[in-house]
């Protein structure tokens, strides 16, 4: 108890730790159902169905199996790097997590001034950039502790791309950063808020199209996503990477890879999108009822489509989510819960819309050969995100005259 | 012992045994990986006296991009095991103990300068010669220091070519 009263910080970063990760971790289970419902829409498939209604208990059924495979460790393996491997990829898609703020800096929970982040740095960007430039030794260190020949090619294709695409994924956001003149988070949304012309939100977006296209394709390509999934492409290696990992040491390296997504998605949110800020003008004061309003309607379907099923499961859980949602619902019109629900409403929506974005480029887009990735790398993206860097330095100059 | 203490120790120890384990490893990749330990090490030493942007700096350039390529290289080669040859005389009789002598030297000197002064190692003086702010360092960076900075880039621009030279040369 005494360490508690004298390490404050502590206890409140321990708190939001395990709050995000709960949150982060049901997230990247359900992601993964989503990816496969929206591929399989996009297919004409109807994806996972029978575990739990809509099968929306499989994520929960994949990690059972999961943890109850046999974990198999190559006798060739070279241990340490090949157990480490798959920890050092989790640990640092997650740790990258806590510097994502998903709110405003100053809100009040319980009468307690509290910033929607774990850890807030004046430089939190670059922070970010240096921990996801580590991710990179998970999967070098995978392909070549594994001692075989698909995971070796598998990593050695993942460094090279990763190292590639590394460069214009960075000079991306030197645009942003010119424009914001910060590092920090919280300045760099806060110089997002106002109007062009009275009606266009302030984002950067708009004088960074060019910045926000070379990140969001750096950005797929430094997740190896479709069309950029040359380090596990299964018609080639196998798996890549990971061919040899088995049990859950496998499972973490896909969680690592949703986490990523979450990451990316995140960053883009906060640098190009205008982060928690609403799009719509703050006089419109009708708005603050836009996250019950939406949770609302979502229960009303949920009970009405549950009624409406075939699946028995689906008639008496989703009237029951159904309800739980228009609870909540409610629960957002009272005045003590609006202002907070506010920034976390439009950041999560955001980052939803740029996930829905990946799994439609990997529903639509075939692979890239392996020469077209590099050539596209290095000849189309570096180029196109350097101009970019000229035009913008030579803008905000010319505006500081 | 705050916290700040205990993760200077902790750090400490770290880069110390990642910088022999560097030397000691058998496999190159190993001792690749024990140098990324290391300058994670130092980043977090950084970070402790205050400076977020130089320690982000260096993971971000040191490990994650050219640590990268050396790993990236190693396994593009399928650097085996090194052989371990016979340790020349030279290196036995004399940089031993030579190394052992500035060692103790540099242990004594450092002792003797910070005795007596609590917080030095956490940060009470070198952190007051650090430039805290980016804005700062990066005045001083582009006014002050700017030829030794430019110079800098033409030198790394210079080893590209030479690499560049050795790759085409016809053989």
């Amino acid at each position: 108890m005494e360490f508690v009263t004298h390490h404050p910080v502590l206890v409140v970063s321990l708190i939001k730790i395990a709050i995000a990760l709960f949150v982060v971790m049901t997230a990247l289970a359900y992601l993964t159902w989503f990816e496969r419902k929206v591929v399989a829409r996009i297919q004409s498939r109807w994806g996972p169905y029978w575990v739990g209604p809509h099968g929306l208990l499989q994520p929960l059924a994949d990690g059972i199996k999961f943890l109850f495979k046999e974990d198999i460790v190559p006798p060739a393996a070279d241990k340490i790097s090949y157990v480490l491997a798959p920890f050092l990829a989790l640990a640092l898609a997650l740790t990258t997590l806590a510097l994502i703020p998903i709110g405003p800096a100053t809100i009040t929970i319980l009468g307690q001034p509290t910033q929607l982040v774990i850890s807030h740095s004046s430089v939190a960007l670059i922070l970010l950039f240096a921990i996801s430039s580590i991710g990179i030794y998970a999967v070098v260190l995978a392909g070549w502790s594994s001692n075989s020949k698909y995971p070796l090619m598998g990593g050695l294709r993942s460094s090279a791309q990763m190292i590639s695409y590394e460069v214009s994924l960075t000079l991306s956001v030197v645009g942003v950063l010119l424009i914001a003149g910060s590092f920090d988070f919280y300045d760099i949304v806060g110089g997002q808020s106002g109007r062009w012309f009275h009606f266009l939100p302030k984002w950067h977006i708009i004088p960074q199209i060019l910045g926000f296209i070379c990140y969001l394709t750096a950005a797929i390509a430094e997740t190896n996503r479709v069309p950029f999934d040359l380090p596990e492409a299964e018609t080639e290696l196998v798996a890549g990477f990971h061919t040899e990992y088995s049990s859950f040491k496998f499972a973490m390296f896909f969680m690592a890879e949703y986490a990523n997504m979450i990451t990316v998605s995140c960053l883009a949110t906060l640098l190009f999108l205008g982060g928690w800020l609403s799009p719509f003008p703050a006089t419109w004061h009708w708005q603050l009822y836009l996250p019950a309003a939406g949770l609302i309607l979502a229960g009303i379907g949920l009970i009405v489509g549950g009624l409406r099923g075939v699946q028995l499961s689906a008639k008496l859980v989703f009237p029951v989510l159904g309800i739980v949602c228009l609870g909540v619902g409610y629960l957002c019109t009272f005045a003590a819960v609006m202002p907070v629900i506010q920034g976390p409403f439009w950041f999560i929506a955001k980052v939803f819309f740029l996930l829905f974005f990946y799994v439609w480029a990997r529903g639509t887009l075939p692979r890239f050969r392996y020469d077209q990735l590099m050539s596209f790398g290095w000849k189309f993206l570096l180029p196109l995100s350097l101009i970019n860097l000229v035009l913008t330095s030579l803008v905000v100059v010319l505006r500081l005259r | 012992m705050n916290i700040a203490m205990a993760v200077f120790i902790a750090c400490s120890v770290m880069a110390i045994v990642g910088a022999l384990a560097l030397i000691l490893a058998r496999e190159p990749v190993h001792s690749a990986l024990s140098l990324v330990l290391v300058m994670i090490s130092l980043a977090i030493l950084y970070l402790l006296l205050g400076a977020a942007f130089i320690a982000a700096i260096q993971i971000l350039v040191y490990a994650g991009a050219i640590m990268v390529l050396f790993v990236f290289v190693i396994m593009l080669l399928n650097a085996g095991e090194e052989v371990r040859t016979n340790v020349s005389r030279l290196a036995k009789w004399v940089g031993l103990p030579l190394g052992i002598f500035f060692l103790l030297e540099m242990a004594y000197s450092l002792f003797h300068e910070f005795n007596g002064r609590a917080g030095a190692a956490t940060g009470g003086t070198f952190g007051a010669l650090v430039p805290a702010s980016t804005e700062q360092l990066s005045m001083k960076l582009f006014t002050e220091f700017v030829l030794p900075f430019e110079l800098t880039s033409i030198l790394i621009l210079i080893a590209v070519l030479g690499a560049l030279v050795l790759a085409k040369r016809e053989s």
